[in-house]
């Protein structure tokens, strides 16, 4: 039986080449250039390790891109905001005091200031947003809170690049990428956390959990300006030769991914039981009307916990490789193992409650709540109270 | 672990044989959880409760009583603790069952299409759609095909009796994961394993090694407490003064240690600090060179922190540093009269010093270059200072009761005059308490000394009270002997009080001997008599130092010097010692480990991060696309689809699909869902 050919028709999806399109292209070509002239600049210095970072940073960015529209500007806003920041600081710290720019923007106590203020802002206006009457004023102020949030992210992530220069114009003893210290984590807490939110706006095409989500990162931006204001945290201190290897600029952000991704969870989880108790008093109410229903939000909560179990495996597993090197020994039952593992243990437990045994809802959500508060008692507890390896983040 | 429900099917009932009671046991999820909390809980308390101190120290903080109790239950070595070990053990048993139970059916699950499934199982799918068509079956099974094909689905056609089946398949590796990363799991155990203790306590408790608890030198550990080169795994220390060699290691065990024999020989050329020029360290280094007999090898290296030397898989890294038997010169100046002994000494060595009430056994501990002291600066900010070279050393009676002291080479500049530092505490819990020792006008401690030893001379105190009391007698117009004896031998008595016991003592024997009521009036005048006897011992001082006249600088001296001989009885030595020269010679700390479990671990850990990401980022997807014929020329089409993770997402993928395959054909009717 002849088949006719117009049933045939329409089907090809097209291929990843066919899909990209010319801004696609640029963007690639743009970041291949900014490599280009890193590589350029600095491949004296590289050793292998080097290379393979900075390549892989590069094809990372690239595919982040496309996959992200969003994360393209972004990208650009920082690069574009840093390397003014660096031009602008020269050759000497003291440019700091006498530009106007550092003096109010850029320089990276002050980044990290209007950075924190943002997501502060940004935190109220999005509540506000999910309490106005008024839905056209809710649409309005989410938006309003969806900018204001990539305007502290990005102030953050300018803050700890113009921080990385800061800290080699002071002198060998200071350089050093900046998420070393308690200080340092926290500023980078906060932009991973906010980046990792912001790609739930993206993909949901929902704003209105931010009031929610962004709580923890308003807590963490309070915490920063405690560091910064009772205990000088924006000072650059001298580095602990341990902490001298290209191992901390991958084991730091992968952990931080990960905790980042496990505090939007607990968030969206407490999102959860607020929606299910606002949909037994006030079934048409403005939080049931506006906030995602029960499964889209279980189905979230479970993706970033799933994420945050991926990448605390990869960070941890990193740092025992790390351990290996620097310490002779994979794994010592430092404090800061055995909590990584505490909190591993956790989540392994969570996952496997809803994959084998199928929770969902109530328990769960008041589950992800508590191992957030385990994960934060561990990180901040063991660095500050507790004496071990990882005792870097004494105030 | 119980697998999805899609996964497997409930197995018949009927009788089960023990082992099959105790394999569903140890498979199950309870089981599973039950571990992991408490191996969570075990690991709160290892760090909760600090690891590895020294007994004393939990003795000293939580009784004798708990002490023992703790002890018993291996608190102070969770991670070696039995308890401990068996609970891992008993994990890994727990994850392998859990593997090998639902492992086959994760491969099946990969491998197998179900192109058998019934219409009705796939019209209960959440994820179906039907669609009545007057388009031939040929047409839309071939259009069905292609379009699961060019979207990257595997798939297999089955065709039976007017029926076509299609089942596609997507991300079947995302099963992978789960064998992956629990296979992972049970690998990292088994290499942790393969690298712990457990053989090492297997033969202590056996009794083939025993735990040496005593400070002895290498050479004299007897030889049941020495280990030979077949062990397995370990990890040991060793420090190694530049310029010496070494063959083993020590690995702590209990509150104690064994040696372990090496196959090389290790030493150590010279090692060095690095430092910024805020003085903070900046990198140590240890320029080693090893030797090995066996194959007459040499390597010539230098080791870094995060710069081991790896030779035949042993990894050699920087630790610590320490000193290595620094030697020095120093004078030890009796506090009570004046006598100087030069000496000579190394770090670690025992020395002799006086004789009779004042014998001490002098023991040099530790010798520090630099001292770098962080003075508190604007903003939060400090500044370094070096207090240059130091010297911690014990003196130790011949009750065997030592006290600790740390003196400083130079003297440090405080409130804009220099003095001599020497620290003193009676048990390391304590804060170091300094003396001040002000220096002498050329620099030097030998005013101070002269100073202290005529307090501690009879005649000179004598001479001084009578040419005191003779002047005071004559101020006051009166000639009476033995007034004058009598305040001669008062004022003596009131040096020779301070001379013991500083002002806290002339104090005392004020309160002792005075009535209350006239105390405050007497203490004035006692003091007053005291001072100018101690500024006679001070002029008969000088008078020998060859000055007649003083100046202001030296009373100003004499100011400062006062307060210091007032507290010296508190020094809890009869002795001062002054360092003058060192020959500094560091040993490097070297760690040392074996480790043949590292590989099989890494191995694990690679399958768990793989695993981790086939897991969470692929899900298994599924489509079924069943046609009928419906003999007057149309087909009955059954779209459906199942995800086991992220539903919204193939939902979404799911209706993409339906609408593309069903857009050009030609509905009849769409049925209701």
């Amino acid at each position: 039986m002849p088949i006719s050919r117009d049933i045939l028709e329409d089907l090809d999806e097209p291929s990843l080449l066919r899909r990209l399109t010319g801004r696609d292209w640029l963007w690639a070509l743009l970041v291949l250039i900014g490599t280009a002239i890193a590589f350029d600049r600095f491949h004296a210095d590289f050793g292998t390790i080097q290379d393979v970072l900075l390549a892989s940073t590069a094809a990372g960015m690239i595919a982040l891109g496309w996959f992200w529209r969003q994360f393209e500007g972004f990208s650009l806003a920082v690069t574009v905001l840093s390397l003014s920041a660096i031009a602008l600081y020269g050759n000497s710290l003291a440019a700091a005091h006498r530009d106007p720019l550092l003096l109010f923007l850029l320089s990276s106590p002050v980044a990290i200031t209007w950075s924190c203020a943002l997501f502060l802002l940004a935190n109220a206006i999005y509540l506000l947003g999910l309490a106005v009457r008024s839905d056209s004023a809710s649409q309005g102020l989410l938006s309003w809170g969806s900018r204001l949030t990539w305007a502290a992210v990005t102030m953050g992530f300018v803050a700890l690049m113009v921080r990385w220069r800061e800290s080699y114009l002071l002198g060998p003893a200071e350089a050093q990428i900046p998420i070393s210290d308690l200080f340092d984590v926290f500023v980078l807490f906060n932009v991973v956390t906010g980046l990792l939110y912001l790609y739930f706006e993206t993909r949901y095409r929902q704003k209105s959990l931010g009031g929610l989500a962004l709580l923890i990162v308003s807590a963490a931006s309070l915490f920063t300006f405690y560091l910064m204001f009772q205990f000088h945290g924006a000072h650059i201190g001298p580095v602990n030769p341990e902490l001298r290897s290209y191992w901390i600029k991958i084991h730091v952000p992968a952990l931080f991914i990960g905790y980042g991704a496990f505090a939007i969870g607990a968030m969206v989880g407490g999102a959860w039981l607020l929606r299910a108790r606002a949909e037994r008093l006030y079934p048409d109410g403005r939080v049931t009307r506006r906030l995602p229903d029960l499964q889209t939000l279980d189905d979230v909560m479970y993706r970033y916990n799933a994420l945050g179990f991926v990448f605390l495996t990869l960070g941890t597993i990193l740092g025992a490789l790390w351990a290996e090197q620097a310490w002779g020994a994979y794994w010592s039952w430092d404090p800061k193992e055995t909590e990584a593992l505490v909190v591993w243990l956790n989540y392994a437990a969570w996952l496997h409650m809803r994959y084998t045994n199928g929770w969902r809802g109530k328990t769960m959500a008041i589950w992800t709540i508590v191992g957030l508060l385990l994960t934060t008692a561990g990180f901040i507890g063991v660095d500050v109270f507790l004496p071990g390896l990882h005792s870097f983040g004494r105030l | 672990m119980k697998l999805e429900e899609t996964a497997g099917r409930l197995p018949a009932r009927r009788r089960r044989s023990t082992a099959a009671v105790v394999l569903e046991f140890l498979g199950s999820m309870n089981l599973a959880i039950t571990l992991l909390v408490a191996v969570a809980v075990a690991a709160v308390i290892g760090t909760v409760l600090q690891q590895d101190q020294a007994y004393s120290d939990y003795q000293l903080k939580f009784g004798p009583f708990w002490f023992q109790v703790f002890k018993a239950l291996g608190l102070y070595d969770v991670y070696s603790a039995g308890w401990f070990l068996f609970i891992l053990a008993f994990l890994v048993t727990s994850t392998s069952v859990c593997v090998w139970r639902n492992g086959p059916a994760m491969l099946r699950e990969i491998r197998r299409f179900r192109l058998d499934v019934q219409s009705k199982s796939l019209e209960r799918m959440r994820l179906h759609a039907k669609i009545e068509t007057s388009s031939e079956l040929a047409g839309v099974s071939a259009r069905a095909e292609r379009l699961l094909r060019n979207n990257g689905w595997r798939l297999r056609r089955a065709e039976h009796a007017g029926v076509i089946t299609l089942a596609g398949m997507k991300g079947g590796a995302n099963r992978l994961g789960y064998l992956l990363t629990h296979v992972g799991i049970v690998v990292i155990l088994a290499g942790g394993l393969m690298d712990s203790k457990l053989p090492l306590q297997y033969k202590l408790v056996s009794g083939q090694l025993k735990v040496e608890t005593r400070d002895l030198p290498a050479s004299k550990v007897p030889a049941d407490s020495r280990l030979g080169l077949g062990t397995f795994s370990f990890r040991g220390n060793i420090s190694i003064p530049e310029g010496s060699t070494a063959n083993f290691v020590y690995l702590p065990m209990g509150d104690g240690f064994v040696i372990q024999k090496l196959p090389f020989d290790l030493t150590v050329k010279k090692f060095t600090v690095k430092h910024y020029i805020t003085g903070q360290p900046s990198d140590f280094l240890s320029q080693v060179v090893l030797h090995d007999p066996r194959n007459g090898k040499t390597i010539e290296k230098t080791i870094r922190v995060n710069h081991p030397l790896v030779y035949d898989g042993y990894e050699i890294y920087q630790a610590s540093f320490g000193d290595g038997g620094t030697k020095l010169d120093f004078t030890a100046w009796s506090l009570d009269g004046g006598k100087q002994t030069k000496g000579k000494g190394a770090v670690f060595g025992r020395y002799a010093l006086g004789t009779g009430s004042d014998a001490r056994s002098l023991e040099l501990e530790d010798f520090r270059l630099f001292n770098i002291d962080q003075l508190p600066g604007a903003r939060g900010q400090t500044t370094p200072r070096n207090l240059g070279p130091s010297v911690t050393f014990k003196l130790r009676d011949a009750q065997g009761v030592a006290r600790e002291y740390v003196n400083y080479f130079a003297p440090q500049l405080i409130d804009g005059q220099m003095y001599y530092l020497s620290g003193v505490r009676a048990s390391p819990a304590e804060p170091f308490r300094y003396l001040h020792i002000p220096a002498g006008p050329h620099g030097g401690v030998e005013r101070f000394m002269a100073m202290a030893a005529a307090l501690h001379d009879p005649g000179v105190l004598k001479r001084v009270a009578g040419r005191m009391a003779e002047a005071a007698l004559q101020a006051a117009r009166v000639k009476n002997e033995k007034m004058r004896a009598r305040v001669t031998d008062s004022t003596v008595h009131l040096l020779n009080l301070f001379a013991r016991g500083g002002y806290d003592m002339v104090l005392a024997d004020i309160e002792k001997r005075v009535p209350k009521d006239r105390r405050q009036s007497a203490a004035d005048v006692f003091l007053k008599v005291l001072n100018s006897g101690l500024e006679g011992v001070y002029a008969h001082v000088l008078a020998q130092q060859g000055i007649t006249q003083p100046t202001q600088k030296d009373w100003n001296w004499f100011q400062r010097a006062v307060p210091t001989l007032s507290v010296l009885s508190e020094y809890g030595a009869p002795y001062y010692l002054q360092f003058t020269g060192f020959k500094h010679i560091q040993a490097a700390g070297l760690q040392i480990t074996h480790h043949p479990g590292t590989v099989v671990v890494y191995t694990g850990a690679a399958m768990l991060v793989l695993g981790v990401f086939l897991l969470f980022f692929l899900s298994h997807r599924r489509i079924w696309v069943r046609m009928e014929s419906r003999g007057e020329g149309g087909t009955n089409v059954l779209f459906a689809g199942t995800t086991n993770r992220n539903p919204a997402d193939f939902e979404r993928e799911f209706n993409r699909l339906k609408e593309i395959m069903f857009a050009p054909l030609k509905p009849d009717r769409i049925p209701e869902r």
